[in-house]
């Protein structure tokens, strides 16, 4: 079994600013996925909008803060599921039930030793 | 050919896919499989040909994977146990399994058909999978798929580690999806067929047989890939690809004249096409379109039937003059709806002015500047439309742009020759 980082990815503020009906399905959307893939789901969360965001680098000894993303992108991290699966396929086959709104990567997770879960 | 390269002809892909599905480790079964090569090209000559090709040379790559595994077991002291256990698990198999019976299709055709899902796969650049099944699934050389898609042999030898490093650490699996995915899946091989069939035809410099030739290998996968069981068989993408290529492939000896420069069709010498495989190309495009008419299920299906709908006419015409340009321009229609192409609107143009409307193909023309802005094709068709009616001040400018962005010598001079000869 390989686990699978799923990254959510998509324009900011989609989901606030849809009607109603579109967050439902959407919304629905994930409980489905979470059904489906049950217990091989590690983990997930939704994330706050890149305004919210923080990011730390250390140059020289110091802590730098800046306001905002790591990167500037035409698509913003929304969200996560930590998952583990078989293969890629079958990942493939869960993020299909996802709402059709994100760009999804997947990304697989390599084991390093001497790092116990 | 020697004996020895009609086996890897035959089994390379079949082996390799037992392999990888009784190791489940894909590098390590594709240099051992490589190897066993080596040892009986250098054994057999000398020992004579075993009873059992396949079976010697299954045994000869297990080996070697047992003894890689080894190796690592004693290397990673952290885990001996683990490859303890999976060095028991092969020797096991090396013993209770039947080995491969020779010359029987249906055995390891579904290990065959998981081996070339996996090379194809969707998650794979289609340049990465296209080279990636040639050296899986037919035992293409690196050296000769760096010469078919014209990039240097190191280039091609990274970009294949890096397709068969992205395929293991991504968890692509050595599987035939559900019912629902599988003609998604088949879809993405004839596009890597494809891909790679093309690739022979594009112009390259001096080696323009042997590329042809290599062409010929996407022809052998798909066959391969069809005889692999029903849903392949059946997957209608596959069967109009196979027909094109076939079409298409069978007027290679005709493209090459003797100075090894490019016959263009309406030039060609009709007697040295390929007469069986166009029988075969027709065949199997009426059995498509007879059943189903060219509005296919599969968007995929229907751009490959009127394609070879197309070739199929150039088949059927005794001489370039004899040729049907309204059929054709017709099925050129048909395919720009289907995909909004500007190629196809530019070989459409080209289709409507053989069929004798000078008028609507310049037409046709018209808007397609923005499309295509590099194209020296889109200049070279205009200027010859504007010539053949009679504009030759707007057809030499074309052709000057033309000359302009041509990036082939002898086509630069080719339409250099064409222009001074309207200019005058």
């Amino acid at each position: 079994m390989t686990k699978y980082l799923v990254l959510l990815a998509g324009s900011e503020g989609e989901w606030e600013n849809a009607d109603p009906a579109d967050r439902e399905r959407w919304h629905r959307a994930h409980v489905t996925f979470g059904r489906e893939v049950g217990a091989a789901i590690l983990g997930g969360e939704a994330l706050d909008g890149t305004d919210t965001a923080t990011t730390l680098r250390r140059r020289g000894g110091s802590v730098e803060l800046t306001d905002g993303p790591y990167a500037e992108t035409a698509e913003y991290l929304g969200g996560f599921y930590l998952l583990e699966a078989a293969d890629l396929d079958q990942v493939v086959k869960w993020c299909a039930l996802l709402p059709e709104i994100y760009s999804i990567e997947i990304r697989p997770c390599i084991q390093i030793e001497g790092m116990t879960d | 050919m020697e004996p020895i390269e009609v086996v890897w002809r035959d089994e390379w892909g079949r082996l390799l896919a037992l392999l990888v599905a009784q190791t489940r480790r894909l590098d390590l079964a594709e240099d051992a499989l490589a190897d066993a090569f080596e040892r009986a090209a250098r054994s057999w000559p000398d020992a004579g040909m075993p009873d059992n090709p396949p079976a010697w040379l299954m045994t000869a790559a297990k080996r070697r994977v047992l003894d890689r595994l080894r190796a690592e077991a004693v290397a990673a002291k952290k885990q001996p146990l683990l490859a303890v256990e999976e060095v028991k698990r092969l020797e096991g198999l090396g013993r209770d399994t039947p080995l491969v019976p020779r010359g029987t299709r249906p055995a390891g055709s579904d290990d065959l058909l998981r081996l070339v899902l996996l090379a194809a796969h969707p998650a794979l650049s289609q340049e990465a999978g296209a080279a990636l099944t040639l050296r899986l699934v037919l035992g293409v050389s690196t050296a000769d798929i760096a010469r078919l898609f014209l990039v240097p042999e190191p280039t091609m030898a990274a970009r294949l580690t890096r397709a068969r490093k992205k395929v293991v650490a991504a968890g692509v699996p050595l599987a035939i999806p559900d019912d629902e995915v599988l003609p998604q899946r088949l879809e993405t091989v004839a596009r890597v067929a494809y891909l790679a069939f093309t690739a022979g035809y594009a112009p390259g410099s001096g080696e323009g047989v042997l590329r042809a030739e290599l062409s010929g290998e996407a022809i052998r996968l798909v066959h391969l890939v069809r005889a692999t069981g029903r849903a392949a068989a059946d997957n209608s993408a596959l069967q109009a690809l196979l027909a094109l290529m076939l079409l298409q492939h069978a007027r290679r000896d005709a493209r090459v004249g003797a100075d090894g420069s490019l016959v263009l069709l309406p030039e060609q010498d009709r007697s040295t096409w390929h007469r069986d495989e166009i029988d075969e190309g027709m065949a199997l495009l009426g059995e498509l379109v007879g059943t189903r008419g060219v509005t296919l299920e599969s968007a995929l299906a229907a751009e490959y039937v009127l394609q070879a709908l197309i070739a199929a006419e150039h088949a059927r015409a005794t001489s370039a003059a004899d040729t049907d340009w309204l059929t054709i321009a017709d099925y050129y229609r048909q395919l720009e709806d289907l995909t909004g192409s500007p190629v196809v609107r530019l070989n459409r143009a080209v289709a409507v002015a053989e069929a004798g409307d000078l008028t609507g193909a310049l037409g046709l023309l018209d808007g397609l500047e923005e499309a295509l802005p590099h194209s020296h094709r889109l200049p070279a068709v205009r200027a010859e439309l504007l010539a053949r009616a009679g504009r030759h001040t707007e057809a030499v400018a074309a052709f000057d742009l033309a000359i302009e962005r041509c990036a082939n010598a002898r086509e630069r001079q080719q339409l250099a020759a064409r222009r001074n000869r309207v200019a005058t």
